[in-house]
């Protein structure tokens, strides 16, 4: 009895230690439910990295945590706050940095719109563009066009214009689905080591499993047809990580074993 | 490059020497046709005395004019249906309806209200400059990257914002285009109501000769005024080129 008077109080107080939540999300698409009475909880300061199929909405969920989609129903919240409207303390990476820079703006340029819609003072933007320039490895690049720039340039630049946000949550979406290896090794060294200095929360959405458990703090995989959690495995792997040793780590093969399989099954 | 441009020459500097020929070997007497060496000399003068040049600047003021602010509603009216789909809706009809009508035909209604000269031109010209300028600049706002526009969603840019500092620079390629080609159509309509009725500019000019049967007079009118057309032309392309072309590049590379 006592039990059961108990459980349903953890139930309901969840939510509020969480930062992000999810409380049966469906959100419905051209009367195809995309996702499906998703329920989640992030805590503040938590990396969590998303996988799946393709097509089981790993994306869609993510732009369901930033209100660019309201859900169909349920509730998705944030710091207790249901998300009606994209805030400016949740920073989206989008895969496609080519197509999410402005073109016709510099480096510098482009992180300043971040600023401009915050509303820094022109006398201190100059400043701050310089310094997250530097944080994400940029520095000698703030003239150049992004036309100019590298593919993981490019990126680095979208990741710096998200900081410039001061975001307490970022959603990364595939940031480096389409980065050489070496490239994309190099920025989730970074990506970590910039979340680890601000306790940032971070939603990561990948199909690189490997990446998945060498980045998360907690990786959950979806199933397709609709999107609904399918597995959800801790990740104790020491901090902070390496890219020879935790991936040779035997926790890290078992993990990736594991995964490796449920993804097997869910496309079977 | 400079062999082609002058085997490109040979064909029409030919085809006016055999002209020339054959007008002073037949003693030309015509009220449409003069050899092209009384054209040179009618040109010549009419610069000398001023005429040509009064013509012109009447003429482009009113096209510029109109181009401004036919323009500047097109411009305005083309980023909001772009914008905002529900109110596209709601003005389809109106704008299908009124798009149609040949700016000439309002001549008269326009006389009527304004009377002769600039403002009766350049309201003309306006009409007739709103239209490219709507449709195109509505068809670019429409699609300015999708990503983009969920940037500025994430930001929260406000609406102002959104338009100046992400829907306007994205379009602004095709909206040059969209200008460059009302721009040709603002000569065109003015020299045609300066032709039909408006007593000043080019076409007006090129009616006094006419009437004149100056033949010479009319010709160099005509050759004037396709230099102007050429070079209004030749100089937006250059300032394109010039404006664009780091945003054209990125095009083609994205």
């Amino acid at each position: 009895m006592a039990l059961s008077a108990v459980a349903p109080k953890q139930a309901a107080a969840r939510p509020q230690s969480a930062q992000i939540a999810f409380s049966n999300v469906t959100l419905i698409l051209g009367g195809k439910p995309i996702v499906e009475d998703l329920s989640l909880a992030v805590k503040p300061g938590e990396f969590l990295c998303v996988v799946g199929a393709s097509g089981c909405g790993k994306t869609t969920a993510l732009r369901l945590a930033a209100a660019l989609y309201q859900p169909t129903s349920g509730l998705v919240q944030f710091d207790g706050q249901a998300m009606t409207a994209p805030r400016r303390d949740i920073a989206i990476v989008f895969q496609d940095y080519g197509k999410a820079l402005l073109p016709w703006r510099t480096a510098a340029g482009n992180v300043s719109l971040a600023l401009e819609a915050t509303g820094i003072p022109a006398a201190q933007r100059a400043g701050r563009i310089d310094a997250l320039l530097k944080k994400v490895g940029l520095p000698n690049h703030a003239g150049k066009y992004p036309a100019e720039m590298s593919g993981g340039m490019q990126q680095r630049l979208q990741i710096a214009r998200c900081l410039a946000q001061d975001p307490k949550a970022l959603l990364m979406d595939e940031p480096f689905g389409a980065l050489d290896a070496m490239t994309r090794q190099g920025l989730q060294d970074e990506v970590l080591s910039l979340v680890a200095a601000s306790s940032t929360t971070v939603i990561f959405v990948t199909h690189d499993l490997e990446e998945a458990i060498y980045l998360g703090d907690r990786v959950i995989g979806l199933l397709p047809n609709p999107g609904r959690i399918g597995i959800e495995l801790p990740i104790d792997l020491p901090r902070p990580r390496d890219q020879l040793t935790t991936r040779e780590n035997p926790e890290f093969l078992r993990l990736r074993r594991e995964l490796f399989d449920f993804i097997k099954a869910s496309e079977a | 490059m400079m062999a082609d441009r002058v085997k490109a020459l040979a064909l029409p500097v030919s085809l006016l020497l055999i002209f020339e020929i054959w007008a002073r070997s037949v003693h030309l007497h015509s009220d449409s046709l003069a050899p092209p060496s009384a054209i040179v000399v009618a040109l010549w003068s009419a610069l000398a005395d001023g005429a040509i040049l009064t013509a012109t600047r009447d003429t482009l003021l009113s096209a510029f004019a109109g181009l401004f602010l036919g323009g500047s509603i097109g411009l305005a009216l083309g980023i909001l249906l772009g914008l905002l789909q529900p109110v596209d809706r709601l003005m389809e009809v109106t704008i299908e309806a009124i798009r149609p009508i040949p700016s000439i035909a309002l001549l008269p209604i326009a006389l009527i209200a304004l009377g002769f000269g600039y403002r009766m031109e350049i309201a003309i010209v306006g009409f007739a400059c709103v239209w490219p300028v709507l449709i195109l600049t509505r068809a670019a706002v429409r699609e300015v990257e999708p990503r983009l526009m969920e940037v500025s969603h994430a930001l929260r840019l406000s609406p102002a914002d959104r338009v100046r500092k992400i829907v306007v620079p994205a379009a602004l390629p095709r909206i040059f285009v969209a200008f460059r080609l009302a721009a040709g159509i603002a000569l065109i309509v003015a020299v045609t109501v300066e032709i039909a009725i408006n007593p000043i500019g080019l076409g007006a000019a090129i009616m006094a000769a006419q009437q004149g049967l100056q033949a010479d007079l009319m010709l160099a009118y005509l050759f004037w005024i396709g230099l102007i057309g050429f070079g209004l032309n030749a100089g937006l392309n250059l300032m394109q080129a010039r404006l664009f072309g780091r945003a054209a590049l990125v095009r083609d590379d994205a």
